[in-house]
């Protein structure tokens, strides 16, 4: 085996497609665990005022470090493919700060409101919370499906569909972590809103292949080919799994197969740019990868880390497990 | 942006809007996201060591004092961590969105330490925060104090990872240059080189310091307001006590140390150091200790003959070299390239120096008022205290400036200059129309910021008013009533 401190050769032959790997799965656990929070944030929207204490206890000590997923997201694309770092972001420049305005809209929303008890200071905030949690799923959709492929602008048919995609896969993952957080009427509702959400998410997501197949004529054969017939049905499998698991009042599974559904989109989209990492440049893995020595170094690092990263949010997720009550806000 | 229609809008909004070119706007963006964004990372990385006191305390000892203080502050650092977070998120995407071209040269060298920072700070920081802002019926007593201690952990890794990348900016190391592509890169060949480069230890050490000061500053400053309105507050007056040390202690560090960092700069960044002196012509060189402006242009092109100056000759060299008063030091008309724009470097130095002895003073007064006896009643110490309670991040700010602005025309240093660093396909337009969405946005974040922070302290001078106990009374519980 090579060593770690080589400069001519990676650890592993294959760490470049590994790396790429980790960025898929920052990106995926980010657009899971923080959907978790953007449908909590749209199906605020309709909630009343004691409803909405207990959404955002569930949602205080959880959501910043749901976050930083996005950060982990970033830095390791950063690290292992700098050139496509730089590419995207600058390529879709107003898009990214659009995504980063909508993020600090729902973050500020959502712990300024209770700074004061005037009714227009805490609807002002309310509406910046579900605003900010309904554009950011939105404009993440478009942003990854835009970069995906290949797009020069994200102004397209396509990344549109998947950003509306997305925002209902969101409210599935809201509902069905509300149907665990909450209790009686207003779990009720949302696991409701969370099935109908459901079968708009296979709605979209059937469009959503529509699209690809009549636009993008480069991605039928992945479109045809047996590994997306496995997605589609993996797919069908969890929706089905969701809407029944939900109706007969088994939430544990119904958030089970809501991070299926995640899942399984995250894996489709990469499927569809690898071996490229920034088909717009015509780059691939190889061609942007780092050297071997900064990679394996990167890589040590992210050997070591990352399980220590997954221990974190299972122990987070235990400590702050099981229905809240309104009275667990920081005092 | 190619898009016919978007293309179509940018020509016709274009010139409005693109007064600013890409590389002025990106710069301008990212100094004043980072003006902004700095103050919540130092109030992070300042006030995470006494939270973690207090949070000890509280557990060790069960008094009522260190509950009330951890709360407060507590209350203070996550309003405070979340604003870091909202504006440290954008800052790590510029390095892409407005520097692409110095992140596609510069990758492997600073992406490996932002993503450790993601991977050992951000994570440590954002999952135990949650512990301490919601979990204090959840987990143990000492589980509790334990995650206070993890977000300080968190905090100050985090600070390790960025100066990191910003000292192998100022002093790079062990890299070499490659073609790949038809593009010249710089390939790490010696991580250890890169990471601990020259600058690293004098940037961390005068970085965390400054921190620390600043938030001392802080803590000393609303102590001084409680203990004015209330003079029996045994909470507060217990702050004071430590705070008028520490800073004494802090500050007077930070002068020396910052002496002898000067000196590395001298070495290591001439034309940083004579930027900061505004030192033109090469030679011996004198340090002008106070310089006024007397006119106005002397404000936007300091030199020695268009300033009122109180200058010590030669004293410049003598610090440069470390004892000789005729060193040369090459001034800023000899060098290959462009100066830095000196007139922020050469007044936020003296406003970072002269604060920092400003520090010092008020650190020996309060000091030697608490060794006489009276601190609490020394009624002109506690107003300068009150006053200088923002002044710490003020000298941090301007110290930055001097570092990052002194650096220019680098972006790293003699490797590649700023104006090369800037992503290409950003127009002025898009640069100019995000700039001013962070203008406006982060004036209103920070004055939202300030009204909070104002009604954390106005609950607690409320508290006081009505008589809540503050002191240790054997009787009273261990554990107070939620307010």
């Amino acid at each position: 085996m090579t060593s770690v401190f080589s400069d001519s050769a990676y650890v592993l032959e294959s760490l470049p497609e590994l790396w790429f790997g980790l960025v898929v799965f920052a990106l995926g656990v980010y657009l899971l665990l923080d959907g978790f929070d953007f449908g909590l944030g749209i199906l605020f929207a309709e909630a009343d005022d004691s409803e909405r204490e207990l959404m955002l206890a569930a949602f205080g000590p959880l959501w910043k470090a749901n976050e930083v997923w996005l950060v982990l997201f970033g830095t390791v694309l950063f690290a292992g493919f700098p050139a496509v770092y730089a590419n995207v972001l600058g390529r879709y420049y107003l898009l990214v700060f659009a995504i980063l305005f909508s993020l600090s809209l729902r973050g500020l929303g959502s712990k300024l409101r209770e700074e004061r008890d005037d009714e227009q200071w805490v609807r002002f905030w309310d509406a910046c919370f579900v605003a900010g949690s309904t554009l950011s799923p939105f404009l993440l959709g478009v942003f990854v499906a835009s970069w995906v492929l290949g797009e020069p602008s994200p102004l397209a048919i396509a990344p549109f569909v998947v950003g509306l995609t997305v925002v209902a896969l969101a409210v599935v993952l809201g509902g069905a972590f509300l149907g665990v957080k909450t209790r009686r009427g207003l779990r009720t509702r949302v696991v409701q809103r969370g099935q109908l959400a459901t079968g708009a998410y296979i709605l979209l997501f059937v469009i959503t292949a529509a699209v690809l197949y009549s636009q993008y004529p480069g991605l039928r054969p992945v479109l045809l080919s047996g590994s997306t017939g496995a997605l589609v049905v993996v797919t069908l499998v969890f929706a089905a799994a969701n809407v029944v698991a939900a109706s007969r009042e088994r939430y544990h599974a119904s958030v089970l197969s809501a991070s299926g559904l995640a899942a399984t989109l995250v894996v489709f989209l990469a499927t569809l740019l690898y071996p490229t990492v920034d088909p717009a440049a015509g780059l691939t893995i190889a061609d942007a990868v780092v050297s071997p020595l900064a990679l394996n170094m990167t890589s040590v690092f992210a050997a070591i880390f990352m399980p220590i990263i997954v221990g974190y949010f299972l122990f987070l997720y235990s400590v702050f497990s099981g229905p809240v009550t309104a009275d667990q806000r920081y005092k | 942006m190619t898009d016919p229609t978007v293309t179509t809008m940018m020509t016709e909004f274009g010139p409005w809007l693109a007064f600013l070119t890409p590389e002025l706007a990106s710069r301008i963006q990212f100094g004043w996201a980072i003006t902004i964004h700095i103050i919540f990372a130092a109030l992070s990385v300042g006030l995470a060591p006494f939270l973690v006191y207090f949070t000890v305390q509280e557990v060790r000892t069960g008094k009522e004092r260190y509950v009330r203080l951890r709360k407060f502050w507590t209350k203070i650092f996550a309003v405070g961590f979340i604003m870091g977070t909202v504006t440290g998120i954008p800052m790590g995407f510029m390095f892409g969105t407005n520097f692409g071209a110095f992140s596609t040269v510069a990758g492997e060298l600073i992406g490996g330490p932002l993503s450790f920072e993601a991977k050992m700070a951000f994570f440590l920081e954002a999952v135990f925060l949650g512990i301490l802002l919601f979990g204090r019926d959840r987990v143990s007593d000492w589980f509790y104090a334990l995650s206070s201690f993890m977000v300080a952990l968190g905090a100050w890794l985090s600070a390790f990872w960025i100066l990191v990348v910003n000292s192998w900016m100022q002093t790079p190391r062990g890299y070499e240059i490659v073609m790949e592509d038809g593009v010249q890169i710089a390939q790490l060949t010696d991580p250890l080189a890169a990471f601990f480069n020259p600058r690293f230890p004098w940037m961390y050490v005068h970085m965390q310091n400054a921190a620390i000061i600043s938030v001392t500053l802080l803590i000393v400053g609303i102590a001084a307001y409680f203990v004015w309105k209330n003079r029996d507050s045994d909470v507060w007056k217990t702050a004071l006590r430590v705070g008028v040390v520490v800073l004494l202690l802090t500050s007077t560090f930070q002068a020396i140390h910052g002496d002898m960092y000067g000196r590395h700069v001298a070495e290591t960044q001439p034309h940083k150091f004579a930027a900061m002196e505004a030192h033109y012509e090469t030679g011996s060189a004198d340090l002008h200790v106070v310089a006024i402006p007397t006119e106005f242009e002397s404000i936007t092109d300091p030199r020695a003959d268009n300033l009122y100056t109180i200058s010590i000759p030669h004293f410049a060299s003598f610090l440069a070299s470390g004892g000789d008063p005729n060193a040369e030091v090459t001034g800023l008309n000899d060098f290959e390239y462009d100066s830095p724009p000196v007139a922020w470097v050469f007044w936020s130095f003296r406003i970072m120096v002269g604060l920092g002895f400003w520090f010092i003073a008020l650190g020996a007064w309060g000091t030697y008022r608490l060794w006489k006896g009276g601190l609490a009643d020394d009624d002109r110490l506690l107003k300068a205290l009150m006053l200088s309670s923002p002044l710490g991040f003020v000298a941090l700010i301007t110290g930055w400036y001097v570092a990052e602005i002194g650096r220019q025309p680098w972006i790293i240093q003699d490797v590649l200059k700023t104006s090369d660093g800037v992503s290409p396909p950003v127009t002025g337009t898009e640069a100019t129309l995000t700039l001013l969405a962070f203008v406006v946005g982060y004036v209103l974040l920070f004055s939202v910021f300030l009204y909070v922070l104002k009604r954390i302290i106005d609950e607690e001078a409320d508290r006081h008013e009505i008589g809540i106990a503050d002191d240790n009374r054997p009787d009273s519980p261990g554990v107070p009533a939620d307010d």
